[in-house]
């Protein structure tokens, strides 16, 4: 396909895979975090692993919208439905997140709940027109990219006067999340530190760009190229930390741009800032309270704001015990540290919100890694692993 | 054996162009008897339903038979390139087909919804109709039922399929063997994709037709030409990675297979890259995957290559020795990857 095919071709991934091990120094380890669960796929998905030298590490990074969500927010989400009698409306990938007491959307939809999946904000407009005298709300997931469109969805229901339509707005920021595990202490267990460059995000970057990083590279004196979501792209991304790390630099460069600039979209951004502000502070699961990294419906738009318009209950909900994901999301643990990997957590059972995302990195490991030595093997093949010997 | 009757047997006509299914049409009395009657019977005719009985009486086939049935729920109920009563009717085919075995019968269960329009249905059995005079197979009895409003979805259909397997053919999960070649006879995707372009809200500017076909005639000319064929199944839900992970673990052994050997079409690349789809999961209904020996491999891609419904086909991978059952891709970038079951539920409804 025309403008795909061309960022997977075989034969430039060879001709990057021998610049990337040219330019890896063989006496140290390069310890890269792709950010965004996009990133992580194009790994998993076309192997990209098997193109690096042994001592060029990704590490994953929290940029998975699903999986960063906490617990609490996602049973206040149901609670919407169930409680409240609103017709909840969600992106596809959250449906089968697993909240306390491993309920998820799905289960609830099953139990009665009348919770529907769609791919826009459009949509949910057009559910709230259709349903005049139902509530509906939108469970607003996500990073910068996905906040332009609940912006517009919520402009577009003000000048309508669409007043069964509102909003349960979750959304997060990204550089505060960078930000917020390059402050923490943690070393991985053989004492290394964790991360030494960041592949930066991309649809993230393209309305921000790429500017907001400056300051976080700056400060903790780590580089940070913004990168592609093609396979090519996080190929290339990977060379150009590694060639910053040894030339010394910590810079903020940008491998994506075909799609992003230094100052980023300002329409986009406009729009955004009219809706939303920033929250004084905001859960994440894994990174837990981070300071202003998250966003709110502003005062004007209150009338649209599912957390003003329904009595939620404060939920202090936890993850499964045994459950990595907290860690796995720092990049301080790999899924396979986590005794529930495969054991008792598969994608068609997942304990944590890791396993249930094609972009978390648990799903990533089982879903496309699992023929790497040192996987588990699940049950029933055990079995006639055992029968052959 | 045939009892001609005479064509006034109620006193006013069903008005197909204008009425709807009532539940009078499933309660048993006169009102069934004219649907079956006056919509039915226009389009379906064979021995068996001539015959006028509660069940068909039929010959006794020589060799082993092969007999499958499958449940059609498929939302919308028309879609680019069939409808629920063509997908109702190959679905079946295909399924006894990949046995290696000739269809022969078919029966059918119609679930109506009350208040369907009549019109729609008529032409859903002339669908239907139209898909087992091009199988060759007969549909030789059924039944109706009709539930309330709101408690079904206009239609849901079910059939069952008899089909003879020729004497020597035997296709069998336990067949497959390492160093055996994995065929597939065309492009990946096309249905679910042309079913999910046509529900609300997500149609894309180009049309993509499903590949609804009956595979009985190739599978009948891949026999001929390979008669040890190993293994064939058809890629319906859960699409090429489900069936290969389901024959991984059935003949305990692993696959490998060539990402750039896979056939998919453009569209269907470009809808997938869309919504964020896996091709490899995507629902088919008109293509199989055959196993057969490596050496035989060339000879079985002519002989599909040949065929209408196989001009696309492609040797996609291998079979090799693995008690894990791993199902492995080369992908098209030169790494390596599992692939997985499809997780969850892609897209409810496809068939």
């Amino acid at each position: 396909m025309k403008y795909v095919d061309e960022f997977r071709a075989a034969d430039l991934a060879q001709s990057l895979a021998r610049a990337i091990a040219a330019e890896a120094r063989p006496a140290r380890s390069y310890r890269i975090m792709e950010f965004c669960g996009g990133h992580t796929h194009a790994i998993f998905r076309y192997g990209v692993q098997d193109l690096m030298p042994g001592n060029v590490h990704f590490v994953h990074g929290p940029g998975c919208p699903v999986c960063v969500l906490p617990i609490a927010r996602l049973d206040n989400a149901m609670e919407l439905a169930e409680r409240h009698g609103a017709i909840l409306l969600s992106y596809g990938d959250m449906m089968r997140v697993p909240g306390s007491k491993r309920r998820s959307l799905l289960k609830a939809k099953a139990e009665g709940a009348d919770i529907r999946m769609i791919y826009s904000t459009q949509d949910a407009l057009k559910i709230a027109r259709d349903n005049p005298s139902k509530q509906v709300v939108f469970f607003g997931i996500g990073f910068e990219t996905t906040t332009p469109p609940t912006a517009v969805a919520i402009q577009q229901a003000a000048r309508e006067g669409l007043s069964n339509f509102s909003v349960f707005c979750n959304h997060v920021l990204t550089p505060a999340a960078i930000g917020h595990i390059l402050a923490s202490p943690e070393h991985d267990d053989a004492g290394e530190a964790r991360i030494d460059g960041f592949l930066g995000p991309s649809h993230v970057s393209s309305i921000i760009g790429s500017r907001p990083y400056e300051e976080p590279a700056r400060h903790f004196k780590k580089p940070v190229v913004i990168a592609g979501f093609e396979p090519l792209d996080v190929m290339q991304s990977a060379l150009m930390v590694i060639r910053q790390l040894n030339e010394g630099r910590a810079e903020v460069e940008n491998q994506y741009t075909r799609v992003v600039t230094r100052d980023g979209n300002a329409k986009a951004q406009a729009l955004v800032a009219d809706v939303l502000e920033l929250r004084d502070t905001f859960e994440w699961r894994g990174l837990g309270f981070v300071p202003h990294s998250a966003l709110k419906i502003r005062e004007k738009y209150a009338a649209f704001d599912a957390e003003k318009r329904f009595d939620i209950t404060p939920s202090s909900a936890k993850d499964v015990k045994g459950c990595e994901c907290p860690a796995i999301l720092r990049g301080v643990k790999q899924p396979l540290d986590c005794k529930l990997f495969g054991t008792i957590c598969t994608p068609e059972n997942p304990m944590g919100s890791c396993m249930v995302s094609s972009e978390g990195a648990c799903a990533a490991y089982w879903s496309y890694a699992r023929h790497r030595e040192g996987l588990p093997v699940p049950e029933e093949e055990d079995e006639f692993g055992e029968e052959d010997a | 054996m045939t009892v001609q009757k005479p064509r006034t047997r109620f006193t006013t006509r069903l008005d197909i162009k204008n009425g709807a299914v009532e539940m009078t049409h499933g309660g048993g009395g006169r009102a069934g008897a004219q649907l079956i009657d006056e919509l039915f019977r226009r389009h379906f005719d064979s021995e068996g339903l001539r015959q006028d009985s509660d069940q068909a009486q039929l010959a006794r086939p020589q060799g082993r038979i092969a007999i499958s049935t499958d449940s059609h729920v498929v939302s919308p109920l028309f879609f680019p390139g069939g409808d629920i009563g063509k997908l109702a009717v190959n679905g079946t085919v295909n399924d006894v087909a990949m046995a290696g075995a000739k269809p022969l019968y078919l029966t059918v269960g119609f679930i109506l919804e009350e208040g369907y329009p009549l019109a729609d249905l008529d032409r859903i059995a002339a669908s239907m109709a139209a898909a087992a005079k091009e199988a060759g197979v007969a549909i030789v009895t059924g039944d109706t039922k009709v539930v309330e409003r709101g408690k079904g979805d206009g239609v849901f259909i079910s059939t069952t399929g008899v089909g003879v397997i020729p004497d020597g053919v035997e296709l069998l999960p336990a067949r497959i063997a390492p160093g055996d070649a994995i065929l597939i006879n065309g492009s990946i995707g096309d249905h679910g994709v042309a079913i999910l372009s046509k529900r609300e809200s997500l149609e894309f500017e180009s049309e993509i037709v499903s590949d609804c076909a009956a595979l009985n005639g190739l599978v009948a000319a891949m026999i001929a030409a390979v008669p040890d064929l190993h293994c064939l199944r058809d890629p319906t839900r859960g699409g090429l990675s489900a069936v290969l992970n389901e024959l991984a673990v059935a003949s305990r052994t692993g696959m490998v297979v060539d990402e750039r050997a896979i056939p998919v079409k453009p569209d269907v690349q470009a809808a997938c890259e869309f919504l964020g789809l896996d091709e490899l999961n995507i629902a088919n209904e008109g293509k199989l995957v055959a196993f057969c020996p490596k050496e035989k491999a060339d000879a079985l891609l002519a002989v599909m290559r040949a065929h209408p419904l196989g001009a696309e086909a492609a040797i996609i991978g291998a079979v090799v020795a693995d008690t894990r059952a791993l199902v492995r891709m080369k992908t098209q970038l030169g790494g390596e990857r599992v692939i997985d079951w499809l997780a969850g539920e892609q897209l409810p409804r496809i068939c």
